[in-house]
């Protein structure tokens, strides 16, 4: 069934085909017509859900603790200074190894006060234990969601879904909804041991003393490899019946590149623009979207970047005192690669507090990584006016 | 009602073998209200003592299901199992009844966790809280919390050349959750079972939320010898300190009315923590300590309908 929906009502509907239980959220825009959307399914009987409408983002994310833990599948969304606020319980949700699915709704952290676009606020719970998958359109939100909790209830790991404030999330294109016959054979009835189980009841989240702590963050760390592996699996058998699949990163016409660019979110889509009509003139350069963020595919971007002579990365977010985060990532999975196969690294913060990136700025980070003479290894602000 | 002997003969839901104090006012006021449903439970508790003491990974000593979920949050956890088990339950998922009681101590209730319990009481959740009121932050060693009563010799409110302790009154936590008109709100001391199965009872009856407010005395926080627990908790009663009432479906009702109200004094000396008060420097203090239970003492007793006196404006 194909609808025309914005970004985050694909959000929305994605939940419903997953059959979500439990909802608790909060309102803070640009997510609010998420939960808008959501409370309307569930008032008018299309989605079996008790959808708790608390009293913060802290409260949204304990609730859905409980009510995972006590056996429901949960669902939450949020922005920037609403998913700071869950912050403490961010790293709960995920060392309580609770599959809890989150869409964040990419918003830049104040001040200055705003609500459009960066990454910073999802970024910043990169040590969370929580998997990150950053969508570039609004059919791969909904696919996302389903494939979230596919992924998340297979490895106990909690999943956030991260999109582009307004670009995508209040932005309306066609997306096919699943059947919800494939979506349930996709993804079956969430199964715990139940908090609720007269015979067997359990108590979480005891005082834990030193000799067993480390194992806890092992056994998190293990699961989070695994994750890698079982979200490619997930994809590729959501590909399998739903004829639609992304990888964990995706590399575009990048065979034999001279230059690739590294995009996350909508600065992809635009990208890929920019890419077609320089390969239309001949010129041999690439994109490569990275989609998962956490954990990092290390291997998928060492083999997708081995041997390229100059790659660019667009941060639409900053480390102060570092540079762009993803660049960060990368550089350091290419660090102990062989030195004839690394690529020169450049770093690009573009489009921070929703600022547009349009083609001609792409362009224009594509040059600096073509001809790279007098461009930045580290790092290099785009289009700055001071 | 249940009677004493009924009560002890109720299987046993929080076991020996954990690790709160001797003497802590708060062990028994918790079994005491697992014992008053048959229902299955699942029981939440806020960080604090009752939490650190008796989870212990890899044990427990809980026979019901537990969890504990931070510190500010155990009312929106539990509200969160309880939307769970209503979803479950609708789904013939859980078949057996369920009822959900969330302990918090004063700091996790009064303070960093008002918000989280005045959502999930505004929102119907069906589950009884318990608060159990120690008068400080008693699990990291007595700092002073907005349930500490006025003169009292906390680690942040220590007693000095320039200070008799902690200043101001204490937060009338109670009632500001009858301002939540839920079906039902008490008050109550460690010291007299059967007043408290009675509102633990009742509690767990009533559709919808509910809230208890219990004092609990502190042994090393208050500082006296641990045996004196229940009398100094009945002395709070006697005095008018901690006075016992309930709001129910909106009505209030005094629940002990003192035949003599001993003065505040009696109750203060009991406990280390005041002693500093008897300084003839410090007299004051108690003058003022009196003074702010006589208040509250006059205005219970309008809003129970024991007196036509209105309560006059708070100096």
């Amino acid at each position: 069934m194909k609808k025309v929906l914005t970004g985050n009502q694909a959000v929305s509907w994605g939940v419903m085909r997953a059959r979500a239980q439990v909802i608790a959220a909060y309102p803070i825009t640009p997510q609010t017509t998420i939960i808008e959307e959501l409370a309307s399914l569930v008032s008018d009987g299309k989605l079996d859900a008790h959808f708790i409408k608390v009293e913060s983002e802290h409260s949204a994310l304990a609730a859905c603790i409980g009510a995972q833990q006590a056996g429901a599948r949960t669902f939450t969304a949020t922005s920037a200074q609403g998913l700071a606020l869950m912050h403490e319980l961010i790293h709960w949700a995920a060392l309580a190894r609770l599959p809890i699915v989150m869409a964040d709704v990419n918003r830049a952290m104040a001040p200055g006060w705003t609500i459009w676009t960066d990454q910073n606020d999802s970024l910043s719970q990169r040590d969370t234990g929580w998997l990150q998958f950053y969508c570039e359109s609004n059919q791969e939100v909904t696919d996302s969601v389903l494939q979230a909790y596919r992924i998340g209830e297979q490895i106990s790991l909690p999943v956030m879904i991260v999109l582009d404030a307004f670009f995508l999330s209040h932005t309306a294109e066609a997306v096919d909804i699943p059947e919800p016959a494939e979506a349930d054979a996709y993804l079956p009835p969430w199964k715990s041991d139940l908090i609720v189980d007269v015979d067997n009841p359990r108590a979480f989240s005891g005082m834990t003393g030193v000799d067993v702590y480390q194992e806890f963050r092992y056994l998190q760390h293990e699961a989070m490899l695994e994750g890698i592996k079982v979200a490619a699996t997930a994809d590729k058998e959501f590909g399998e019946i739903f004829g639609r699949s992304y990888g964990l990163i995706e590399p575009y016409r990048c065979e034999d590149a001279e230059a690739i660019l590294v995009t996350s979110g909508t600065i992809t889509s635009t990208s890929r623009d920019v890419i077609d009509a320089y390969r239309d003139r001949g010129e041999a350069v690439g994109l490569l979207k990275i989609r998962m963020f956490r954990p990092f595919p290390i291997d998928l971007v060492r083999e997708a970047l081995r041997g390229v002579p100059n790659v660019g990365i667009i941060d639409r977010n900053i480390c102060p005192g570092f540079g762009g985060i993803f660049a960060q990532e990368i550089k350091a999975s290419l660090y102990d690669m062989e030195a004839q196969f690394r690529p020169n690294l450049y770093g690009f913060i573009a489009g921070l507090g929703g600022r547009d990136v349009t083609p001609k700025t792409i362009e224009g980070i594509l040059e600096k990584t073509l001809h790279p003479e007098k461009t930045d290894h580290h790092l290099n602000w785009v289009d700055l006016k001071v | 009602m249940a009677k004493l002997k009924d009560l002890a003969l109720k299987p046993e839901r929080l076991t020996g073998g954990h690790r709160l104090c001797p003497g802590c006012g708060v062990p028994h006021v918790a079994r005491l209200a697992l014992r008053c449903t048959d229902d299955h439970l699942v029981v939440g508790a806020s960080t604090g003592c009752l939490e650190v003491s008796t989870t212990i990974y890899p044990y427990s000593a809980w026979k019901c299901s537990f969890i504990h979920n931070a510190f500010e949050n155990v009312a929106a956890t539990v509200s969160g199992v309880e939307a769970a088990y209503r979803a479950l339950k609708k789904r013939g998922a859980v078949k057996e009844n369920f009822k959900f009681i969330a302990f918090g101590g004063d700091g996790g209730t009064y303070d960093i966790g008002l918000q989280s319990l005045s959502g999930a009481m505004e929102r119907g959740h069906n589950m009884v809280y318990i608060c159990y009121d120690n008068e400080a932050y008693q699990n990291t060693g007595n700092q002073r919390s907005s349930s500490t009563p006025m003169g009292s010799n906390t680690t942040t409110t220590p007693v000095g050349s320039e200070s008799y302790g902690r200043v101001g009154k204490r937060k009338d936590l109670t009632a500001i959750m009858a301002a939540h008109h839920i079906p039902y709100v008490a008050q109550a001391g460690a010291h007299n079972w059967k007043d408290l199965s009675r509102k633990f009872e009742r509690a767990l009856e009533v559709e919808g939320p509910a809230f208890i407010n219990v004092l609990t005395p502190c042994v090393p926080g208050w500082k006296y010898d641990g045996k004196n627990t229940i009398n100094i908790s009945r002395l709070a009663a006697e005095t008018c300190f901690w006075p016992s009432y309930e709001i129910d479906h909106g009505k209030w009702k005094l629940n002990f009315f003192p035949k003599e109200k001993k003065p505040v004094e009696e109750f203060l000396k009991t406990q280390g923590r005041f002693r500093h008060l008897f300084r003839p420097e410090s007299r004051h203090v108690i003058d003022l300590l009196q003074q702010e239970v006589d208040e509250y003492w006059e205005r219970l007793l309008f809003l129970c309908g024991k007196s036509d006196k209105a309560p006059q404006a708070a100096k």
